[in-house]
């Protein structure tokens, strides 16, 4: 049994969290992860870098919420949230959730709430700088509303 | 007093990341709204955005709620990490 959240500058590492989420838990039979990643192109613009803003104080609390609906769903033993803030470059990890299950059904649907809360809820904005000059705020998908609603 | 923060782009649009109201100002965000666009009619084409999301002490407030001394209030565009 292990859940977290972690808002944090430094980046992580899929390998140490694949294995804080089994640790001990032979039960463990299905873990699911998703690594969000800075991307090269969004909206037809070249990006080079890219800064994440949130609300200190409020964004550790969403997380915790959207965590614990997860956990009233889901059958969990494991659910890892890790988002970065600041600085980004073109590759860099961005956010990683990570839910262990004795069943993949959970750990696949779990993992997916997850995502799709934090990006509809939790407040973070990412503020890109583009190939051909200046800084751009990210908008926010409607599409990304749809599938919060889903569940 | 009631602590005002603005966040993101929002922030920048009104060059301010946060100030004080006094409480016997304002009751409700409504008032809150109101009472910053008297003060700074340039704001109004921002506040009045419907996409804008509000926050009380943390937590999201879809309808018009009361607001008290103490409370925190925060107004932001729609999220966009992950």
């Amino acid at each position: 049994m292990s859940f977290s959240i972690s808002v944090q500058t430094q980046d992580f590492d899929v390998g140490r969290e694949y294995t804080e989420l089994i640790k001990d838990d032979t039960a463990a039979g299905a873990v699911v992860f998703f690594v969000g990643r800075v991307r090269d192109l969004n909206n037809a613009r070249d990006v080079t870098s890219m800064s994440l803003e949130h609300y200190p104080g409020m964004t550790e609390k969403i997380l915790q919420q959207i965590m614990d609906n997860a956990k009233t769903r889901w059958d969990l033993i494991s659910a890892h949230i890790v988002h970065r803030v600041g600085e980004l470059q073109l590759g860099d990890q961005i956010v990683f959730v990570g839910v262990a299950s004795a069943h993949r059904e959970h750990a696949f649907q779990a993992a997916e709430f997850l995502m799709d809360f934090l990006k509809t809820k939790a407040p973070f904005w990412k503020k890109e700088s583009i190939k051909t000059g200046g800084l751009i705020w990210v908008d926010a998908k409607e599409g990304d509303e749809e599938r919060a609603h889903r569940w | 007093m009631i602590q005002v923060l603005f966040l993101a782009q929002l922030r920048e649009q009104l060059g301010v990341a946060e100030l004080q109201v006094a409480a016997d100002s304002v009751v409700s965000i409504a008032t809150l709204k109101h009472y910053l666009v008297i003060n700074h009619p340039e704001w109004e084409r921002f506040l009045s955005n419907s996409k804008l999301l509000v926050a009380v002490n943390h937590q999201y407030v879809k309808t018009d709620v009361a607001i008290t001394s103490g409370d925190e209030i925060a107004f932001f565009p729609p999220v966009t990490g992950g």
